[in-house]
């Protein structure tokens, strides 16, 4: 447990008298996520521990530096989850790297994305203030939405100091049902399913089997069951964990991994390659020697874009370039933030 | 800063008129006296200014022409869906264009193995789930508005409702925005795959009240209607007992799809209103909405009524049929209008505070409704802590309306104090300015103020609402000194 803020804002009021960027970094367990950024490093991870946990409320307000598998052991105790299921890559991680990457695991369609929970953020900003977004209750429409907008800013906008979110009861039981088909036809069948009442908590599919978890009150988890058939996977459990933590055999290679948001009906796309698909068919990985350019026009033109997510040349475009007035709005976003662009400079796009 | 309306002295009238006809279709530039007034307010009537004109848009096009005009003139824009908002949103200005795209109702498409809708800022929320209810899907955030308020509305304000505790709000539902800045530049944010690139420009958007840019198309996210709904009442002789089994329920786990609260004041009014069958005597009633397949709600309803056993509920009923469920949530959404009718006016707050806190801010609530010699019906979403007292009032007696407000001011720094919010679902419009300066400090402000700047740095879109000037908290910190300390002690006082 200790505060860092002070220290902190003292870092940073220093990088901006010199005019030096800083590269804020956690528990460098998403180091390889977005692009390289320029600057000296600002470690925050000292900067932790639990500052409010309501089990009733469904809130936890904790600082940056706390490691996610603390946040989740604790949340366990009181039979709650943090509802986006994020990745972690590696022991490291940190709270505050999870939000400010903004990347959700297995149960993002049917629960949210990391930015769903987020109910406020304390932060510094790039002229060393210390400000603070949002709150610890559920319904808070006073002020623009700033704390969903440093989401998945990847430190760009400030430094997060620390983050309420909110929490969800555990579902009492889950199973994870397999069944042997194409890409065409699990696309097809789990977006019917998806429109139907079912207690759906994640889908996978690896070229052959569809995977995928129920979650809910035990008697509505086995009636489900009944229903869709299928062949119980025991440790479904280790299933979901492997996906998410990209331990899965999939995964295991060095070739450039692209990752792929589409509309989630989307019938497999052109793109030769080996393909694994999560989620509702949302979200697509993809390891391909194809160039950037082809990957992501074929990507747009299924209303989506596409990530370098691992390897490959992390020097030019890694994310999905924006169209110039939506690059205009960020550019001034940025500034808006980060007068002086002190933080985390390139690490989303070149010139934020 | 952008932000107070600059009068605009010599402005030649008549020629911005003739202006706006040149871009829009005959009949749809409004100008005379009679033809402005249906504008002169939202929901919130106690506000009231006639625009100097109003323009009813019926395609992007058609908006981008008002905006290019509005800066070309330098004339402010207030963007106006159904009228519905409770805060002065969509109140007009003096010196401005009130544009209005209620019009704009068309549904351009329905996809449902995708699970989205497609839709014009003008649909109203409710005939979103009535199209796309042949699929067995719907929109899930519900405003009690829900018939009237419109889709673009609900973004701008980012609304709740009745099913938010379990469903979400606006934010949690949309996916994709086309949105029209104040320079007439079309942002394509989001859409049907998920997390787009870069910012997360669609929750920014969400709740902007009108001032960072005018939303002229909406990808909703579509939900499969679930299988098996349960409405139960639960009756208590004290607002406590109720107010404690709220917070029992969440305790162990259950997420119900909605859970309302209503007090005396309100069960009568809507009693008498509705005849929903509520019990008269009760000091509180709670209703609960279960929802999932048959064996879930057949389990979960058996512990809610163990927990509503517990807090001493003088009875606990689980509707029977269809038609019971229909009645009982008639007599919750019909709070308001019943609310109407037992007095001359009434003034709905909308803070947010942690749910334990409930009893003690309902009691406090009380005590200051004695106080000011104004009585209080509380209806609210109790699930999430969303307060709504109503205060009831008459416009007609002279001050009464500022005992309101002063009041309501106190209610709303109280749910700051306790670790809330002073506003849930509603927006700060024109109404909660002053509380703004209560719930951020001038940092905060001065974000606001640049982000504002960013989208809109001739400050045009909906000027003066939403986020209070510095130098507006100095004069009002001047006038509420909190326990001696001031809350802009470096700002310069006039
Ligand atoms: C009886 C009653 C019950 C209500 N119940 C609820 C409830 O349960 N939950 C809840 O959250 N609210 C509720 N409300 C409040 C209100 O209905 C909502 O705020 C609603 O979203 C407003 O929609 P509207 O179309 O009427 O918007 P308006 O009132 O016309 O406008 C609201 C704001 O949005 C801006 N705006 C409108 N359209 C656009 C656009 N296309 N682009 C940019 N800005 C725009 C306006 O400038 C204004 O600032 C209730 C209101 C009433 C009268």
């Amino acid at each position: 447990m200790s505060d860092l803020s002070e220290a902190l804002q003292a870092r940073v009021a220093e990088a901006i008298a010199q005019k030096t960027p800083l590269s804020i970094e956690g528990g460098g367990s998403k180091a390889f996520h977005g692009r390289p950024s320029e600057g000296a490093p600002l470690p925050v991870a000292g900067h932790r521990g639990v500052i409010n946990y309501a089990p009733t409320e469904l809130m936890i307000t904790a600082r940056c530096g706390t490691p996610l598998s603390e946040i989740e052991a604790l949340l366990a105790e009181h039979g709650q989850m943090l509802p986006f299921e994020p990745p972690h890559f590696g022991p490291g991680a940190t709270l505050g790297g999870a939000v400010a990457c903004g990347l959700s695991g297995p149960r993002r369609p049917w629960s949210g994305a990391v930015r769903d929970f987020v109910l406020g953020i304390r932060c510094i900003n790039g002229k060393g203030e210390i400000l603070h977004f949002g709150g610890e209750v559920v319904k808070n429409v006073a002020g623009f939405d700033a704390s969903r907008l440093m989401t998945g800013a990847l430190g760009t906008l400030g430094v997060i100091l620390d983050v309420s979110l909110k929490t969800l009861p555990r579902p009492r039981a889950e199973r994870t049902l397999a069944f042997a088909m194409d890409a065409a036809r699990a696309i097809e069948q789990l977006n019917r399913w998806c429109a139907s009442p079912l207690p759906l908590s994640a889908a996978s599919h690896d070229g052959e089997r569809l995977c995928i978890r129920l979650s809910g009150a035990p008697a509505a988890v086995e009636a489900a069951a009944r229903r869709l058939g299928g062949e119980h996977l025991p440790d479904g459990e280790r299933h979901w964990a492997e996906v998410r933590e990209h331990r899965h055999a999939f995964f295991q290679e060095d070739a450039p991994l692209w990752r792929l948001a589409v509309a989630p009906a989307t019938p497999p796309l052109p793109i030769s390659g080996e393909w694994f698909m999560e989620w509702d068919g949302g979200q697509r990985w993809l390891k391909t020697a194809m160039q950037a350019g082809i990957v992501r026009e074929i990507a747009a033109r299924h209303g989506g874009h596409a990530t370098l997510f691992r390897g490959g040349d992390r020097t030019g475009q890694v994310f999905h370039p924006l169209p110039p007035a939506m690059a205009g709005i960020h550019k001034r976003l940025k500034l808006a933030f980060d007068p002086h662009g002190i933080f985390n400079r390139g690490r989303l796009y070149p010139d934020l | 800063m952008h932000n107070e309306p600059t009068p605009q002295p010599g402005l030649d009238k008549a020629a911005l008129v003739s202006a706006l006809q040149a871009v829009l279709p005959a009949g749809r530039v409004l100008h005379r006296e009679e033809e402005l007034r249906p504008y002169e307010c939202d929901g919130l009537s106690a506000y009231r200014q006639r625009p100097l004109v109003v323009c009813l848009a019926d395609n992007v096009d058609e908006v981008q022409s008002v905006l290019r005009l509005s800066q070309e003139w330098n004339i402010p824009i207030v963007a106006r869906g159904a009228g519905t908002g409770l805060s002065g949103g969509a109140l007009p200005l003096e010196n401005g264009i009130l544009l209005s795209l209620a019009r704009m109702k068309r549904i351009l498409d329905i996809d449902p193995l995708n699970r989205t809708a497609r839709v014009e800022p003008g649909v109203r929320n409710l005939a979103i789930s009535q199209a796309a209810a042949c699929h067995g899907l719907y929109y899930a955030p519900d405003p009690s508005s829900q018939i009237a308020c419109t889709i673009g509305g609900n973004v701008a304000e980012n609304s709740g409702g009745v099913h938010c505790l379990k469903y979400g709000l606006t934010v949690h539902n949309i996916l994709g925005l086309k949105v029209l800045t104040a320079a007439g530049e079309l942002l394509e944010i989001g859409g049907q795959a998920p997390d787009a690139p870069g910012y997360d420009l669609l929750a920014l958007l969400t709740g902007s009240e009108g001032l960072l840019g005018i939303v002229v198309e909406i990808t909703v996210r579509l939900l499969p209607r679930p299988e098996q709904v349960e409405v139960m009442l639960a009756a208590f002789a004290s607002i406590g007992d109720a107010a404690s089994a709220v917070g029992d329920i969440i305790a162990a786990g259950i997420v119900p799809a909605g859970l309302e609260f209503m007090d005396n004041a309100a069960i009568r009014a809507a009693e008498d209103y509705a005849h929903a069958g509520y019990p008269r005597e009760a000091a509180a009633i709670l209703l609960c909405e279960l929802d999932g397949n048959e064996e879930e709600t057949a389990t979960q309803i058996e512990e809610v009524e163990q927990i509503f056993r517990r807090h001493q509920a003088t009875r606990v009923t689980c509707a029977a049929g269809e038609e019971e469920k229909q009645r009982l949530w008639a007599g919750r959404k019909a709070a308001f209008p019943a609310v109407g009718r037992i007095s001359p006016d009434y003034y709905c707050m909308d803070g947010t505070i942690p749910r334990h806190r409930l009893p003690e801010v309902l009691t406090q609530i009380a005590r200051w409704s004695e106080e000011y010699g104004l009585p209080v019906a509380n209806v609210f979403h109790a699930g999430d802590g969303n307060l709504h007292p109503l205060i009831l009032y008459d416009a007609n007696r002279p001050g009464e309306l500022e005992r309101v407000e002063a009041f309501g001011g106190r209610i709303l720094e109280l749910c700051v104090q306790v670790g809330g919010t002073i506003t849930g679902e509603h927006g700060v419009g024109m109404e909660k300015l002053d509380q703004m300066c209560v719930q951020f400090g001038a940092h905060e402000l001065a974000q606001f103020h640049l982000i504002k700047d960013a989208f809109d740095p001739a400050g045009l879109l909906n000027p003066g609402k939403a986020v209070p000037t510095l130098h507006r908290c100095a004069e009002y910190g001047a006038m509420h000194v909190h326990g001696g300390k001031l809350p802009f002690p470096n700002l310069e006082r006039f």
